[in-house]
């Protein structure tokens, strides 16, 4: 009997289109000689846009002047789920190239029917397709006959690397005009016909209950159409902006509330974790077949504080009611399908009597209130009588109310053997879980909905399954070459600081408690720390991009007195961009990060300037976190709730910062938003440990850490 | 009410309104006037900065009637697509943003900066920019532009 003989793979969908197969939900050929592209992908200031129009003009060959992307919808865009992770190239452009290779060849058989030539002699420029004889068509003429109303089917072949004109060139961000000229591109600055504004009342206290709310004050400001109450839910609704705010303002003084649970010291935050009620679970174990012989074990503990997105505009949302039932909703959420589940929840109404359309808004960095202020909207929007309501929170309401990047506190163990060599590596985290996003769950995720009379508990965050590459274990796994370890990560159970998804989740805090005590591991042996890091990764991608950057920084420059450098690398989740990063910093109380030397490999990159300009970013809003961020409360309320309170990084405090790009151009796109975060946090500290000696392991290195750190260390 | 009367991106322009009330939102919303953007609403974050009488103020704190007779530019006022500033230009070039929501008053601030000192240095336009944040960490790209822009205006 033989074998039979196994078939070559078959080919297969990219999993976007695979999800959403319909051709024309993703393409369509309007009329006036457009491309019509339509991603369930959104833009939130990263620039997908632009890549995702760039691969959709390359694998057509039309000028991206004729690329119209469509804002995503539940109306009729594919589903993509939520755009985040740093997946949009990986999801969306595969999708899109795949789609628009497959229409290509439909377009291509139907021009060879009506010209009579072979479709191997047709050549397409800017959409016209043409052949020998000066015969041509073009995607616009041939629109009627090719039905792209159809399933994509797998065998299409996309052009190579090679063949492609504009991905691999940094094309400049078809957002950019409309941003620089000031002309309306966000949410914030659209206006509906006959729409009024809203604000909603919260009170500074967290999960407070409102007891007595006088609404005389309010009822007598000029312009109120309603005022809106639901339990501990209240807010205002009025025809100018003006009078929206100073309804709010009065009804803020007829509001009396109570307090709710209970926030922990700040001050003991890290100890304050490992007591809490978790959840644990083993993220990865091996054993040694030859387990080493243990001499001696360093043992270490890391923090970083809850982290606020911060965004620069606070959240917005409109909503109109069309009849009783129905609903429209523009927003800036990162997932309009996933909003609209949690809405239908709320609202108790089918989903297909909500229709939910994304609008820009600001960077959000992750979970904001973007889809807390959407229910926000619809409530209020109850009260209009038809008409639609713009809701915009407060700069105090974004900075204490909306979701948190998770505190966490990381010990790591490690054994060494006589020689000083790893042989045995333990990892253990304590943190909140680090998403608590809308449509996931059966319970919305909204912060109104927790207010309501009828209220739904409050959702206690949860974290992403290492194959979608983890929560609060993101990045938890070493890239090292360690014979045996054990990584476990416990998930408390017990929330009074509200978390979700925070830019890289745990992958910041991770990788600086690694990375950190790798550089401690190495100073202890007298061990050059890059070279300790080349020496435990097998990866090539990995060595070259550590190789890269530490070659541009001079690795490793002499050192002068109060100036420091550090490395830190990590492949961001294990799976995506590769990052390296060496951090020189100044100072003995106040720590200034002076420059900071990258290099990434994000396999093809699509739009270069866009990936250096995401790594840019993250690279800056990483020192940021690092130096000045964290979360301030008492033990019933937030109180970082301005930027005096919350202070940024500022123009004169930024770094310089230089960007190398691997060329990899026939390597699978990988997302560049989040892979300098971890990366860059681990340089600095380890930076700060260069110049000074002193080992600062809690976040953010602020004069008070540092000065803690050096009294620990004297 | 009362009727305040300023020029506006070079157009003589009359209000009626509460003299308290905030310049920002006499622009956002009688105006229609949405390029200066609010941000905080406390002076902290430079998202609404106009240009009055050649300073970088922020329109959030800024009384009505603290600007009757004086010049007032924003965003819309500094250049268009088709006749753009060459701030604007240089934004466009340096690809000197992310989200963009800070840019319109990080422009103004520029504008202003190089009215008074046309040949700034490096750390000069940091300083001149230090009150303007910005999230998305495009600073360098944004400072890269403005010293651009200098030099464009400087020697075009």
């Amino acid at each position: 009997m033989t074998e039979p003989v196994p078939s070559p793979a078959a080919p297969k969908l990219p999993p976007s289109l695979a999800a959403n197969p319909v051709l024309s939900s993703w393409i369509r050929f309007s009329p006036e000689g457009h491309v019509i592209v339509s991603p369930g992908k959104v833009e939130i200031g990263q620039g997908i846009v632009t890549a995702l129009a760039q691969i959709a003009a390359d694998e057509l060959d039309v000028d991206i002047a004729r690329v119209k992307m469509v804002r995503a919808s539940t109306a009729g865009s594919p589903n993509e789920g939520v755009t985040s992770g740093s997946l949009s190239v990986q999801h969306s452009g595969r999708a899109i190239r795949q789609a628009c290779a497959e229409i290509r060849q439909m377009f291509l058989a139907a021009a060879s029917d009506r010209l009579g030539v072979a479709p191997d002699v047709l050549a397409i420029s800017d959409g016209t397709i043409s052949g020998p004889g000066n015969v041509s068509t073009s995607y616009w003429e041939l629109a009627d006959d090719v039905a792209l109303d159809r399933h994509a089917t797998p065998g299409a072949v996309p052009k190579s690397s090679a063949q492609r004109a504009l991905a691999g060139n940094s094309v400049q961000r078809l957002d950019a005009p409309d941003k620089v000229f000031g002309q309306p591109r966000f949410i914030h600055d659209s206006a509906l016909p006959g729409m009024l504004h809203g604000r909603v009342l919260r009170s500074e206290l967290s999960a407070a209950t409102l007891t007595a709310l006088k609404e005389d004050g309010a009822r007598a400001i000029a312009g109120l159409v309603a005022i809106m109450r639901d339990g501990n839910f209240a807010g205002v609704v009025s025809e100018t902006e003006t009078g929206a705010e100073r309804a709010l303002l009065a009804l803020r003084k007829g509001a009396a509330w109570s307090g709710g649970e209970a926030l922990p010291d700040e001050n003991q935050l890290s100890d304050w974790l490992k007591t809490q009620p978790a959840e644990s679970t083993i993220i990865a174990s091996k054993t040694a077949a030859q387990p080493g012989e243990k001499k001696l074990t360093m043992r270490r503990h890391y923090a970083r504080p809850y982290i606020a997105h911060a965004s620069i505009a606070p959240s917005c949302a409109m909503a109109q009611w069309t009849g009783r039932d129905r609903v429209r909703v523009w927003t800036h959420s990162q997932g309009v399908y996933l909003l609209r589940s949690d809405l239908a929840m709320v609202l108790k109404l089918p989903l297909d009597h909500i229709t939910v359309e994304h609008m820009e808004g600001a960077g959000c960095y992750g979970h904001n209130a973007a889809d807390d202020v959407a229910l926000d909207a619809v409530l209020l929007a109850k009260a209009a009588g038809g008409r639609p309501v713009r809701v915009l929170w407060s700069r105090a309401d974004e900075m204490s109310h909306a979701p948190f990047g998770a505190a966490m506190r990381i010990e790591i163990e490690a054994d060494l053997d006589a020689q000083g060599e790893i042989v045995d590596w333990r990892h253990n985290l304590w943190s909140n879980g680090h998403t608590a996003r809308p449509g996931r769950a059966d319970q919305p995720a909204l912060l109104a909905a927790t207010e309501l009379a009828k209220p739904f508990p409050r959702m206690i965050s949860t974290n992403p399954p290492q194959a979608n590459g983890g929560g609060g274990d993101r990045n938890s796994i070493p890239l090292y070459d360690f014979p045996s370890w054990r990584i476990e990560s416990h998930r408390l159970l017990t929330m009074p600081v509200r978390t979700s998804a925070l830019r890289t989740l745990g992958a910041q805090g991770n990788v600086f408690a690694i990375e950190s005590f790798l550089d401690e591991v190495a100073a202890e042996r007298n061990e050059d720390p890059v070279a300790f890091r080349l020496r435990h990764l097998s990866d090539p991608r990995a060595q070259d991009v550590i190789r890269a950057a530490a070659k541009r920084a001079n690795w490793k420059p002499a050192p002068r007195d109060g100036t420091g450098h550090g490395i830190g690398f990590a492949r961001y989740k294990n799976t995506g961009a590769y990052c390296a990063v060496v951090a020189q910093i100044e100072g003995a109380e106040d720590i200034s990060v002076k420059r900071l030397t990258i290099a990434v490999d994000v396999g093809e990159a699509v739009n270069p300037d866009g990936v250096i300009n995401q790594i840019e970013g993250g690279a800056i809003q990483a020192t940021s976190w690092v130096l000045k961020e964290r979360v301030r409360f008492d033990t019933t309320r937030i109180t970082s709730n301005s930027w005096t309170d919350y202070p940024i990084l500022r123009f004169s405090e930024v770094p310089e910062v230089e960007v190398e790009v691997m060329a990899r151009p026939d390597m699978e796109p990988l997302g560049a938003g989040e892979a300098a975060h971890g990366p860059v946090t681990a340089a600095i500290a380890n930076a700060v440990f260069d110049a000074l000696g002193v080992r600062v392991r809690n976040l953010p290195i602020t004069r008070d850490n540092l000065i803690a750190a050096m009294e620990l260390t004297s | 009410m009362t009727r305040i009367r300023f020029r506006l991106n070079g157009v003589e322009t009359d209000v009626d309104a509460d003299p308290d009330a905030s310049l920002l939102s006499i622009l956002r919303g009688q105006l229609g006037m949405t390029g200066p953007h609010f941000g905080c609403g406390a002076n902290e974050c430079g998202a609404c900065n106009v240009m009055i009488d050649d300073h970088a103020v922020a329109a959030c704190d800024t009384p009505l009637w603290s600007v009757k007779d004086k010049a007032i530019t924003t965003i819309e006022g500094l250049g268009t697509a088709q006749a753009p500033h060459p701030l604007q230009r240089a934004f466009i070039a340096e690809q000197a943003l992310q989200c963009g929501y800070c840019v319109s008053g990080i422009l103004i601030s520029a504008a202003a900066l190089l009215k008074r000192n046309p040949a700034p240095t490096d750390s000069e336009v940091r300083i001149a920019l230090d009150r303007n944040l910005c999230r998305c960490g495009s600073h360098n790209r944004m400072v890269r532009a403005v010293l651009r822009a200098a030099a464009e205006m400087i020697a075009p």
